[in-house]
């Protein structure tokens, strides 16, 4: 018998789950800012689904009910890819180390 | 056009590039070359599923209009931010990754065949449990969100709103949720689709609610962790595995943070999540507690005690990143470090609005990062230290955590502040904190209490050095 591909991507999840856990425990605390907004970064990859129902009416129907949709979580997602990743960059730029000069 | 096993396999590397991103925060150092695989993870993803779709008419230019806009938006926002209003950033990012699951969700509800899913009115039954999960649960990370949003911003009141049933009502809310899912996938009916979200919206908004102001680092937490369920959601239902990946990866991550901050008020989350905290007990307490003597002082006592200091270590607080006193403070620290005078920062699990809140601020004041500690590496050389300099924090000092088992804040670790030959205390009032718990600490006799806005004394103590 074969096995449903939504067994697939549960093991998928369930693994990727036991990967966060440990990747973010070992992020030091000093970074949990940061880790927070990348993290909003990342999680708005979500404009994939976006993309494809703002493309999904074809040439003849760009605008319809469900691509509209589409359209709207493209740039709710790319404020946040934007911004988050750009704010991100800001913060990280700003963690220095002590000057040994001194 | 590229082959759906090919785009699946970029998918999965996007997916791998973002766990790199996340590793990368482990230091300092390799954060920003992580930040950069994150964005090279979500380069691929992007052009992967133009490709994968191949669809480059008309609809491709206006999705890049819509990139674009909303990008740079975006990056105008990145830009002008300023550090101390990271926390209402953040809860707002969260609110835009909550709406757009849910408009992906209701695109893929109305057009089920653009993602392979069945007809409308004849959706597969999995992408449809699928789909109406990540949709309730992005409805419940924007509602709440915008809360969360509106208290830090201060346009709504951070203190708890609270009314009778409020917890019945949730509850049965919460109970409906789950029956309309239910309803749904049985009938796979529009009217409880949108009966859903309507419904999903307002449990988020009433979840909020009753949270207060100096809990907002769970809530922040935890809404990461729901913005990543909500992901994953709509990844089961697109299929994708880089949605996947990332949504787990976000929900666990917010969910560890939830931990780590409740464990730093030593309160459970249930505790936090139900509410009202803080609103009942500072009636009573103001009565027992009333005009002790306290030794207040002014800039230039300060001045005396820290010049005279071989060690000082600054326990900065909310308070400080309210006055923005984040410069100032660097600046008087300079005027010590030219005496020989070794200086630290100690920074509580809980301190300000969100995980890891000062430690942002001190790095915008370009305070190295090797000088500022965490609790648990810094609360034994308080002992050593010869003073303490508390800056705009309370309870998380509050020495009461460790004596009275009575209080609220029983058993919630503190800093040991009080182990310091002398403490300076700066603050506005004698007003207790966010508790509404008194702190012993302002009384002891080695205590001096310095009135004033956080940021004026610190530049008047550096005057006087």
């Amino acid at each position: 018998m074969e096995i449903d591909p939504l067994i697939f991507r549960l093991s998928i999840f369930i693994l990727s789950i036991f990967v966060g856990y440990y990747v973010v425990w070992s992020v030091t605390p000093s970074l949990h800012t940061p880790l927070m907004s990348v993290t909003n970064a990342i999680s708005s990859v979500i404009i994939v689904g976006a993309i494809i129902a703002g493309l999904s009416g074809g040439s003849e129907s760009v605008f319809n009910t469900s691509s509209i949709f589409g359209f709207l979580a493209i740039a709710l997602a790319a404020i946040n890819i934007f911004g988050g990743f750009l704010v991100t960059q800001r913060m990280l730029a700003m963690y220095k180390k002590k000057k040994k000069d001194k | 056009m590229i082959s759906a096993n090919l785009s699946a396999i970029f998918y999965l590397i996007s997916g791998v590039l973002f766990i790199l991103a996340l590793r990368g925060l482990s230091s300092p150092e390799t954060s920003r070359q992580g930040n950069l695989f994150g964005i090279l993870g979500m380069i691929i993803a992007i052009t992967v599923t133009f490709l994968s779709i191949g669809n480059f008419s008309t609809g491709f230019i206006v999705v890049l209009i819509f990139i674009l806009f909303g990008g740079s938006i975006g990056a105008f926002i990145a830009y002008r931010i300023p550090m101390t209003a990271m926390p209402e950033l953040v809860a707002g990012f969260h609110s835009l990754v909550g709406l757009a699951a849910v408009f992906v969700a209701i695109s893929a509800f109305l057009n089920p065949e653009a993602f392979n899913l069945g007809t409308p009115g004849n959706i597969k039954l999995g992408s449809l449990i699928e789909m109406s999960i990540g949709a309730a649960v992005g409805a419940i990370t924007f509602s709440g969100s915008v809360i969360a949003f509106l208290k830090l911003q201060g346009i709504m009141s951070g203190s708890p709103i609270t009314f009778k049933g409020q917890h019945f009502i949730n509850a049965t809310i919460l109970i409906s949720i789950i029956v309309l899912i239910y309803l749904l996938c049985t009938t796979q009916s529009s009217n409880l689709f949108w009966f859903l979200l309507i419904i999903s919206f307002l449990i988020g908004f009433l979840l909020i609610i009753p949270i207060g102001g100096a809990d907002m680092p769970v809530v922040i937490s935890m809404l990461n962790s729901y913005s990543g369920w909500a992901a994953a959601g709509i990844g089961f239902t697109l299929e994708n595995t880089a949605l996947i990946i990332t949504g787990a990866l976000v929900g666990s991550s917010g969910a560890i943070l939830s931990y780590i901050m409740c464990k730093g008020m030593n309160r459970s989350f249930f505790n936090v999540i139900l509410g009202g905290f803080g609103a009942t007990e500072d009636n009573n307490s103001n009565l027992t507690k009333e005009q002790r003597p306290v030794k207040s002082g002014n800039a230039d006592d300060a001045a005396f005690l820290m010049k005279n200091a071989s060690s000082v270590i600054i326990v900065p607080g909310y308070g400080m990143a309210v006055a923005q006193a984040q410069h100032a403070l660097r600046e008087m620290v300079d005027t010590l470090k030219k005496n020989d005078i070794k200086v630290s920062y100690a920074i509580h699990p809980v301190a300000g609005r969100m995980p890891g809140h000062m430690n942002v601020l001190l790095a915008e004041a370009n305070v190295p990062y090797d000088e500022v500690f965490e609790l648990e590496e810094i609360n034994n050389d308080f002992a050593n230290a010869d003073v303490a300099f508390v800056i705009g924090a309370n309870d998380v000092t509050n020495p009461v955590a460790k004596t009275d088992p009575q209080s609220p804040i029983y058993g919630m670790p503190v800093l040991d502040v009080e182990k310091c030959k002398s403490v300076l205390f700066v603050k506005r009032s004698l007003s207790p904190g966010y508790a509404g718990i008194d702190n012993d600490l302002f009384y002891k006799e080695n205590t001096l209490m310095l009135f004033a806005d956080a940021k004026k004394m610190t530049e008047d103590i550096t005057k006087n050095l």
